[in-house]
C-alpha cells in the first residue's frame, strides 16, 4: 500500500530553490534510504515533509495516506502519524523530558479519538520503551535534551519515536555524531520499529549506517533531484565511488538555469 | 507570517477575563486627599488617637516628598486630587457569619473562582478577602483562634489586639520610607493581619483576595504578619481589578515580622487589569513589601507571580537582622502588550551568616518592558554572608525589552555573592520541535514558559502553581514572533 506519494516536488529555503522536482514513492513496510553530497537537500526533503515553516514548497503534490500533506499544519501532520527525528535535537530547558512527551502523546491520542492516558499508565509506557531501546530512566526526568551529549540527543530522538509509533518515521541523519557504539543502540532502536505498518525513510550522508539498518531502496540526491535509485548494492558502491561519479547524471537531469 | 506568529498574535489578544464590574452601592469620601480626608477615614475606622496621629504625621511627611522617577517606567502623571482615597460597600457586613455578606459581593467572589464559602475551601486555605478597601469576610477563624493565631483584617486588628498592631505597625516600613509607602501610611483603609503564636505552626495556608472594584478609587491596603519564636506560617495574596479605560492607583504595604527560628513564607499572584491591546487603563501597583528576620535562625521566603497590571513597581525585601537568617525571592514578572514592570528585591545583611537567595524570571511579549531591580547589601558585621542571584530573562518577538540593574555593596570581607543572569528567545524552531510532536503553537509556547519558570513555580504551595500556570498562559496569549 502506498504510504507516501510524492510528485514533481520543489522546495525552496530564504528564496533559494534547493529542491527541483522530487518523485518517490513510499509504501508501507519500505525503509528508504535517502542519500547524497552535502547541499543536495536531502535534510530539505525531510524538513518540508514534516512542514517546517521556513521550507517553502513551490510546485508538486504530496499525498500522505491518499491526504494531500502539504496542506495540513506542522502538529497536523505529526497527529497523523508523521514523525521526524531531527538532524539537531531543540533543547527545552525547565521542561521534564517525560513530561513533553506525554503531551505529545496525549495531543496525537486525543486526535485520534483514543483516551488520554494518565501519569500512571504513561510511566509504565516510558518504562517499557525505555528498556527495550536501553535508555538510561535518568533521561527520562531530565529536561528535554538540556546538557545532553549528541549522542543522548540522537538516542532521545529515537525514544520518542519509540513511544510516540509514527506510521511514517523520517531520521534526518540521525547518524552523525554518533560513534559506533551508540550508531549500533540507534539502528537497534529503528529495527524494533520496522513493521509491515510503517515505513521508514533514513536520510543519511554515510552508507555506515545503512550496514546496520538496511533500506529496501536507496535514492541518490543531487542537485535537488533524485539521480539514481536501487537496492542496497547502490549505496555500497557510493561508499566505494563516492558521489563524483554521479554528478555528470545530476548536471544532465537537471534543468538548465534561467539566466 | 508563519502560523506560530499568527497564534500567539492571537493568544496575546486573549481578553482580561475578571473585568467585571460589581454593582454595589458603596460609601465613599470626597475625591481628593487633604487632612480631613485623613481624619474621616480614621473616624469612619474609629480608630484610637494613635493611629490618627501616625496617619497624620505620614500626610504630613508625604507632602514634603516627591515622586520617585528613578524606576524604568514611563506613565502619565497622577493626579493625587483626583483619587477617591476610601470606598467601603454601603451595607457593611458582619464577619461572625458568611451568609450576611452582600450576595452581590459573593457572587463577584464565585465568578473569581474563590472559595468564599466554607463548604467549598479548598481544604486548608483560610482566606480573607478585601473589596475595594474593606475586609469582607475571614473564613476559618475559629478553628484558627484555637491555636491562638490571629487572621483577621487590620480594621479588626486595630479594634481587638491594638497593642499588637501599635507594638509593629511600622517597624519594617517606616510611614516615611518612601513615596507610595508613605502615602499608604497616611490614607491606608484595610488589608489583612496575621498574628502567629510562639511555637505554633499554622496548619493551613493563609490567603487574601483583593479586588479593586469602584471607579476611580485607590486601593491601599496595608498587611501586617507576625511570626512569633519558632512559629512557622505560609501566606498567599490573589490580586484582581475590573477592565476601566483609567488608570488607577494602588499602593499597598506588606510588613513581615519573623522572630527567633520563626518562618514565613509569602506567595503572591498579582493579576490586576493590565490595560488594553494600546495600552489605555490598568493598574499602576506601585508597591512597599518587606520583611525582618529579626530572629536568629529565621527565615522569610518571597515567591510572586507578577501578571497584570500596567506598571508594577515592587521590590520586596529582606531585612536579615538575626544571626543565621534567611532570605529568599523567587519572581516571575510578565509584560505583554504594553504593560511595563520594574521589579525585584532589596536583601539587606546585618546579622552574622546570612543568607539570600535571589530567582528572578522576567517575561517579555508584545511592546512590553520588563526590568529586574535588585539590591544585595552587606554590612560591616554581617561576617560569613552569602548571596546568590539569579536572573534570566526571556524574550517573545522583536518589539519588547528586557533591562537588568543588579546593585551590589559589600562592606564586609568574608561575604561571598554571586550574581548570574541570561537573556534569551524562544525561537521558531523550539516551537516547531513541539509541533512536530504533535503540540499546538500555543501549547508549546506554554510548554516553553512554564520550563522557563519552573525554579519559580515550585516555590509556590501547590494549588497556586497550578493557578499561576494558567495566568501565566493566558497572560501571554498571542505572544510569539
Amino acid at each position: 500500500m502506498t504510504m507516501l506519494d510524492i510528485h514533481n516536488l520543489h522546495v525552496r529555503v530564504g528564496g533559494k530553490p534547493i529542491l527541483q522536482g522530487i518523485d518517490l514513492c513510499v509504501n508501507a513496510g519500505e525503509v528508504h534510504a535517502i542519500m547524497g553530497p552535502n547541499g543536495s537537500g536531502k535534510s530539505t526533503l525531510a524538513r518540508a515533509l514534516s512542514g517546517h515553516p521556513d521550507y517553502q514548497v513551490t510546485e508538486g503534490e504530496v499525498s500522505y495516506e491518499g491526504r494531500d500533506l502539504l496542506a495540513m499544519d506542522p502538529e497536523a501532520r505529526a497527529r497523523e502519524g508523521v514523525f521526524m527525528a531531527f538532524q539537531y535535537p531543540v533543547e527545552i530547558p525547565g521542561v521534564n523530558n517525560a513530561y513533553f512527551l506525554k503531551a505529545a502523546l496525549n495531543a496525537i491520542r486525543k486526535h485520534r479519538g483514543q483516551e488520554e492516558l494518565d501519569a500512571i499508565e504513561f510511566m509504565a509506557l516510558m518504562r517499557e520503551k525505555a528498556t527495550l531501546l536501553e535508555i538510561d530512566p535518568g533521561m527520562l526526568t531530565r529536561s528535554v535534551n538540556e546538557g545532553f551529549s549528541g549522542g543522548e540527543k540522537k538516542r532521545n530522538e529515537i525514544f520518542q519515536m519509540a513511544v510516540l509509533e509514527p506510521k511514517l518515521a523520517i531520521l534526518d541523519e540521525t547518524d552523525s555524531g554518533l560513534d559506533i557504539d551508540a550508531l549500533k543502540l540507534v539502528a537497534n532502536g529503528v529495527n524494533r520499529m520496522r513493521s509491515l505498518a510503517r515505513a521508514i525513510i533514513v536520510v543519511t550522508h554515510y552508507q555506515r549506517l545503512l550496514d546496520y539498518i538496511v533500506p529496501d531502496v536507496v535514492h541518490v540526491l543531487s542537485g535537488g533531484r533524485i539521480v539514481k535509485s536501487g537496492d542496497r548494492a547502490l549505496a555500497l558502491e557510493l561508499e566505494d565511488r563516492g558521489y563524483g561519479w554521479l554528478e555528470p547524471e545530476a548536471a544532465a537531469a537537471a534543468p538548465a538555469e534561467k539566466a | 507570517m508563519t502560523t506560530a506568529t499568527r497564534t500567539i498574535e492571537e493568544l496575546a489578544n486573549r481578553e482580561y477575563q475578571y473585568g467585571f464590574v460589581t454593582d454595589v452601592d458603596a460609601e465613599t469620601v470626597p475625591k481628593g486627599l487633604s487632612e480631613e480626608v485623613v481624619r474621616l477615614i480614621s473616624e469612619k475606622k474609629r480608630e484610637p488617637a494613635w493611629l490618627l496621629e501616625w496617619r497624620l504625621k505620614a500626610y504630613r511627611t508625604w507632602l514634603t516628598m516627591t515622586e520617585p522617577t528613578w524606576q524604568n517606567v514611563r506613565y502619565p502623571s497622577i493626579d493625587y486630587q483626583d483619587i477617591i482615597y476610601y470606598s467601603a460597600p454601603k451595607k457593611r457586613p458582619t464577619l461572625n457569619s458568611l451568609d450576611e455578606v452582600d450576595p452581590e459581593i459573593r457572587a463577584t467572589f464565585e465568578k473569581l473562582g474563590i472559595p468564599l464559602e466554607e463548604q467549598k475551601l479548598l481544604a486548608g486555605v483560610a482566606v480573607d478577602a478585601v473589596f475595594d478597601s474593606v475586609s469582607v469576610a475571614t473564613t476559618f477563624r475559629t478553628k484558627l483562634a484555637e491555636l491562638g493565631i490571629i487572621f483577621c483584617s487590620f480594621s479588626e486588628a486595630v479594634q481587638e489586639h491594638p497593642d499588637l498592631v501599635r507594638k509593629y505597625l511600622g517597624t519594617v516600613v517606616p510611614y516615611s520610607d518612601n513615596f507610595f509607602a508613605t502615602l499608604n501610611s497616611a490614607v491606608f483603609s484595610d488589608g489583612s493581619f496575621a498574628y502567629i503564636p510562639k511555637g505554633v505552626r499554622c496548619p493551613m495556608e493563609l490567603s487574601t483576595y483583593f479586588r479593586i472594584n469602584a471607579r476611580n478609587t485607590g486601593q491601599f491596603e496595608r498587611t501586617l504578619l507576625i511570626a512569633e519564636e519558632g512559629a512557622h506560617v505560609s501566606y498567599l495574596e490573589g490580586c484582581t481589578a475590573p477592565m476601566r479605560d483609567e488608570n488607577q492607583l494602588h499602593a499597598a504595604v506588606v510588613e513581615l515580622v519573623a522572630l527567633d527560628n520563626a518562618t514565613i513564607k509569602y506567595s503572591t499572584i498579582q493579576n490586576w487589569y493590565p490595560g488594553d491591546k494600546q495600552g489605555k487603563g490598568g493598574i499602576f501597583n506601585f508597591v512597599t513589601k518587606r520583611g525582618k528576620a529579626a530572629g536568629v535562625n529565621s527565615k522569610i521566603t518571597w515567591t510572586q507571580v507578577e501578571t497584570g497590571s500596567a506598571i508594577t513597581w515592587k521590590y520586596p525585601g529582606c531585612i536579615l537582622q538575626g544571626d543565621n537568617s534567611i532570605g529568599e525571592f523567587y519572581s516571575v514578572a510578565t509584560t505583554n502588550n504594553w504593560q511595563q514592570a520594574d521589579t525585584g528585591t532589596k536583601m539587606i545583611h546585618i546579622g552574622r551568616n546570612t543568607k539570600s537567595t535571589i530567582v528572578s524570571k522576567g517575561i517579555s511579549a508584545g511592546h512590553g518592558q520588563n526590568t529586574y531591580r535588585g539590591m544585595v547589601k552587606i554590612g560591616k558585621q554581617a561576617q560569613g554572608a552569602r548571596n546568590y542571584s539569579q536572573c534570566d530573562s526571556l524574550l517573545i518577538g522583536d518589539q519588547c525589552g528586557a533591562h537588568t540593574f543588579p546593585y551590589l555593596e559589600i562592606k564586609n570581607t568574608s561575604a561571598r555573592v554571586e550574581h548570574e543572569a541570561s537573556t534569551s528567545k524562544i525561537d521558531e524552531d523550539q516551537i516547531f520541535y513541539c509541533r512536530q510532536r504533535g503540540l499546538s503553537t500555543e501549547d508549546a509556547v506554554n510548554l516553553i514558559v512554564s520550563g522557563f519558570c519552573r525554579e519559580v513555580f515550585r516555590e509556590l504551595p501547590m494549588e497556586f502553581a497550578v493557578e499561576a500556570q494558567k495566568l501565566l498562559s493566558v497572560s501571554l496569549e498571542g505572544s510569539v514572533g
